[in-house]
C-alpha cells in the first residue's frame, strides 16, 4: 500500500468523533464511585456505630488518606492518558503514604507499645483483603475501559495507576465498613489490600492498553 | 521557523477534527515525511519504513482525540511516534535506537517515498464484510462518505463509524504482522 492512498484514506474521515479522554475518564470515575456504592452498600453497609466513629480521628483520617490516594492517582492517571505524558506528576503519589507514615508515628507516640500488636493486626485484616479489591475491582474495569480511548505509551504503569484509584475509591467506602481504625491497621492491610488492585491493574493495563 | 510549523500543522489538525478533509491531507503529509525522516536512520530499507510511517499515521488518526486544540501539535506526534517506532522495532527484534530526543529538529525528507510491502487487500481481510464494504468503497473505489452511505443504503453516521472501526481493525493487524 502507498502511504499516500493511505493518506487519502484517513482524509475521509478527518472530523474528530466521540468524547475527550478528559471527559472518558470523568465520566469513568461517576462510573466508579456508583459501582463501589453499589457493591458497598448490597454487601457491606457502613459499622453501626458510625455517628460516634465519624468523631473520632483515626476514623476520619481513614477517608482523608483515601481521598488523597485518590486524588492523586486520578490526576496521574489523567496525564498518562496523553502520548506525551510526562513522569514529573507521579511524584504526587508519594502523598497518601507520607500522610500515613506520619499518622503511624503519631499512633505510636501517642499509644503505648503493648498495644501496637492488638491495633496492627486488628480484627478485620482478611475482611479488609477480601472487600477493598472486591469493590475496587469494577471500577477498576470502568477505568481501563476509558483508558483505552487514550493514548498511553506506558500500558503497565497506566493499568497500576488505575488500579491505585480503583483502591483509593474502594477504600473510601470499606472505611466507612471497618472498625479497626489505628493507622497501624490502615498502613498495612489497606495498603495491601490496594497493592492488590494495582497489581490487578498493572497486568491487565500491559495487556489491554497497547495500541 | 519550529515555532512556525508547529503552529501550522496545528492549524491544520485543528481544520481536519472541524471536518475539512484536504487540510487533514495536507496535515498527514507534512506529518508522514517527517516521520519517514526519522525512521529512515533505523531502519534496514524503504519498505520497513513506510511500514512504520503507516502504523504511525493510522495511531495518529485514531489517537486524535487526545491532541488538545491549544497545545503543540509536534511535541504530541513525537510522543506517538516515538511509542509506535518502539514497538515496531522490538516485533522486528531489534532495540529502537533512533534518535528521538528532539523531533522538532527533525526536517521533512525530501525524497519520495517507497511503498510498503503491506497490500491492502490483505489488510482489508481482517474486516467483517460491512467494515470491508465500507473502507473499500472510501478508499479502493475512492467515493465520499455522502456517496457510500447511500450506495450501502446507511446513515453518514454508520458509514463513519464502520470505517473508524475498519480502520482500527488495520491498525491492529498491522500491529500483528
Amino acid at each position: 500500500m502507498k502511504t499516500d492512498d493511505l493518506i487519502a484514506t484517513l482524509a475521509r474521515d478527518a472530523r474528530a468523533a466521540g468524547p475527550s479522554v478528559s471527559a472518558a475518564l470523568a465520566a469513568a470515575v461517576a462510573a466508579a464511585f456508583v459501582l463501589a456504592a453499589v457493591v458497598f452498600f448490597g454487601v457491606l453497609g457502613p459499622r453501626p456505630d458510625i455517628a460516634a466513629a465519624l468523631a473520632t480521628i483515626r476514623f476520619d483520617l481513614k477517608f482523608v488518606v483515601a481521598a488523597a490516594l485518590a486524588l492523586t492517582a486520578l490526576a496521574c492517571l489523567a496525564a498518562l492518558s496523553r502520548p506525551q505524558a510526562q513522569s514529573g506528576r507521579l511524584g504526587l503519589l508519594a502523598l497518601a503514604p507520607a500522610m500515613l507514615a506520619l499518622a503511624v508515628a503519631g499512633e505510636m507516640a501517642a499509644v503505648p507499645q503493648a498495644e501496637w500488636q492488638a491495633r496492627w493486626i486488628g480484627t478485620n485484616n482478611v475482611l479488609c483483603l477480601l472487600c477493598i479489591p472486591t469493590i475496587g475491582i469494577a471500577p477498576l474495569a470502568v477505568l481501563l475501559a476509558a483508558m483505552r480511548r487514550g493514548a498511553p505509551t506506558r500500558p503497565r504503569l497506566s493499568g497500576a495507576v488505575a488500579g491505585l484509584l480503583a483502591g483509593g475509591i474502594a477504600a473510601l467506602f470499606y472505611a466507612a465498613h471497618c472498625t479497626d481504625d489505628s493507622p497501624l491497621f490502615v498502613a498495612t492491610w489497606y495498603s495491601l489490600a490496594v497493592m492488590i488492585l494495582a497489581g490487578i491493574g498493572a497486568l491487565v493495563g500491559g495487556r489491554v492498553l497497547r495500541w | 521557523m519550529k515555532g512556525a510549523d508547529d503552529a501550522e500543522l496545528a492549524g491544520l489538525l485543528r481544520a481536519a477534527m472541524a471536518g475539512d478533509e484536504a487540510a487533514y491531507a495536507r496535515f498527514l503529509a507534512a506529518v508522514a515525511a517527517r516521520l519517514r525522516a526519522m525512521v529512515r536512520r533505523q531502519a534496514h530499507d524503504g519498505a520497513e519504513v513506510e511500514d512504520i510511517v503507516q502504523e504511525t499515521l493510522l495511531a495518529i488518526h485514531l489517537k486524535r482525540h487526545t491532541w488538545r486544540r491549544d497545545e503543540p501539535v509536534l511535541p504530541w506526534v513525537h510522543a506517538i511516534a516515538r511509542y509506535k517506532a518502539i514497538d515496531a522495532f522490538r516485533r522486528r527484534g531489534r532495540k529502537c535506537e533512533i534518535d528521538i530526543a528532539d523531533f522538532s529538529e527533525t526536517l521533512p525528507a525530501p525524497e519520495a517515498e517507497t511503498a510498503s510491502a503491506r497490500d491492502i487487500g490483505r489488510a482489508l481481510e481482517a474486516l467483517s464484510p460491512a467494515q470491508r464494504a465500507v473502507v473499500t468503497s472510501l478508499s479502493v473505489q475512492g467515493r465520499s462518505i455522502a456517496e457510500t452511505a447511500s450506495v450501502l443504503g446507511m446513515t453518514d453516521t454508520a458509514v463513519r463509524v464502520a470505517f473508524h472501526r475498519g480502520l482500527a481493525a488495520i491498525a491492529r493487524r498491522f500491529g500483528a504482522d
